[in-house]
């Protein structure tokens, strides 16, 4: 189910070595969202690291959603959303909501934001990562049944989208290298 | 492998989402319904999680300590006066205490008085923020068979730091005193004032509840109240300071930006009853 195999023509069936490699490129934007996310929860010890977990993941999403959708599927978004849950200590769910949504929101904007090129990708990232935040914080307030303090929800997307352009410009060059199951 | 048409196929992606936004919506409800489930998955994951954060632990901790002492070397000089000062200080408040305690065993002595029990205690090292963005927790990595319990109590070498919430195979989830839901009976020292203490997710946690006429005095002590069952008597919790605002804060004693290591104590205390134990036999089910 490789997408190499839909394109018209006919060509040798590949060998193992190279279905191997489209699955490990196909694979790696998650893999890495995943590794980044373990990362980022080692005890580093710095202040406010806390929002850096959803704040780095939902940069992760959203980047890989736009640029390969393909590789970013809305199941695996689920995964990596409930993942987010259980390390941010969140209530279950609300990350899955608000991850799968900035997917949606990016699957829906890509055609328009892939000929903008970066900046215009990095300006729509600012309000999604605006409203996620919000959302999470929302949602979280809305199960906990209590207000909670908006400034840790404040900070972590003012987080996330100063932080974009760091975490954009080493994922854009895996996405051209070894990320891309044409060069396989 | 069943092959699909195209159409079908363009369909079922379609729908893929959509549906996963429904799933979630189910997944936000049944983690409100069964809080346990989410504290299960939770505490499965640190508990694979936390052998590694051990290991990477260490080292973060000696590139940390580097970063810092470098720091310190330009503020040496007067660091060392500024200690010789505090130390001289110490001393003469070193031999008021031996003094003071002598006294207080010998009074205890001829009152004939029960003294508590002395408590069992387990050092363990916090491997990570269990906090995430709206709460404050440490996760400790306690070791595969340990003896710790939820409603224990965990104190750093200076004072409270907070009580067992979770506890998992290798791993325990401590709340801070300074966790939006952390709410603990507290007794302000010179006036002997029962209050509560409660959390903000902030810094400094705010005293509520005190009893008319004997407000918070700025600077004074506060301790930990038997009350409730929950804690033993007499623990440092930290020291008033009034806020901007003009509202009674508590400054902690413990270091809970910096916790590394902490000591959890079982004091045999009942107060808190876990949500396991909490659970009855439900009555007029068939």
């Amino acid at each position: 189910m490789s997408g190499s195999d839909r394109r018209p023509g006919i060509r040798p069936r590949p060998t193992l070595g190279r279905r191997l490699d489209i699955a490990a490129r196909r694979a790696f934007p998650v893999t890495c969202t995943i590794l980044l996310m373990l990362l980022v929860e080692l005890p580093f010890g710095f202040a406010a690291q806390t929002a850096l977990l959803p704040a780095l993941t939902f940069g992760c999403v959203w980047f890989w959603s736009v640029y390969r959708p393909t590789a970013m599927p809305p199941p695996l978004v689920f995964l990596i959303g409930l993942l987010l849950d259980l390390m941010g200590y969140l209530p279950l769910g609300v990350s899955v909501l608000t991850l799968l949504c900035m997917h949606g929101a990016a699957v829906r904007w890509r055609r328009f934001l892939v000929q903008q090129g970066f900046a215009m990708t990095w300006l729509a990232f600012v309000p999604v990562a605006v409203a996620g935040s919000a959302l999470s914080w929302g949602l979280t307030a809305l199960l906990g049944f209590r207000l909670i303090p908006a400034g840790p929800a404040a900070f972590e997307a003012t987080l996330a989208a100063a932080l974009y352009p760091a975490l954009a410009i080493p994922l854009a060059r895996a996405h051209r290298s070894i990320a891309d199951p044409e060069r396989a | 492998m069943i092959r699909l048409s195209i159409p079908a196929r363009q369909a079922l992606a379609k729908l893929t989402l959509p549906v996963l936004i429904v799933a979630s919506f189910g997944l936000l409800l049944l983690g409100k319904a069964d809080a346990l489930l989410a504290e299960r998955a939770r505490m499965a994951l640190a508990d694979a999680l936390a052998p590694i954060y051990a290991v990477l632990a260490e080292p973060l901790g000696s590139v940390r300590a580097g970063v810092q002492d470098l720091g310190e070397l330009w503020s040496l000089r007067s660091e060392n006066a500024r200690l010789r000062e505090e130390n001289e200080r110490l001393r003469r408040w070193q031999s008021v205490a031996l003094a003071l305690d002598a006294e207080n065993q010998r009074l205890k002595a001829s009152l004939r008085w029960i003294p508590d029990p002395p408590a069992s205690f387990v050092t363990a090292r916090v491997v990570a923020d269990a906090g995430g963005v709206y709460a404050r927790a440490v996760l400790l990595a306690v070791g595969p068979n340990h003896s710790v319990r939820k409603g224990q109590i965990a104190l750093d070498e200076r004072g409270l730091v907070g009580r067992v919430t979770e506890v998992g195979a290798r791993t325990a989830r401590v709340l801070l005193i300074t966790d939006l839901n952390s709410r603990i009976p507290v007794i302000l020292e010179n006036s002997r004032a029962h209050a509560i203490l409660i959390g903000t997710n902030g810094p400094r946690p705010r005293l509520l509840y005190w009893p008319e006429g004997s407000p918070p005095q700025e600077g004074e002590r506060v301790v930990t109240s038997a009350e409730a069952n929950a804690f033993p008597a007499n623990l440092p919790v930290g020291v008033v300071h009034y806020s901007s605002t003009n509202a009674p804060e508590v400054e902690p004693t413990a270091l809970l930006s910096k916790l590394e290591v902490v000591r959890i104590f079982d004091y045999g205390l009942g107060g808190v009853i876990p949500p396991e134990t909490q659970k009855k036999p439900t009555p007029g089910r068939h």
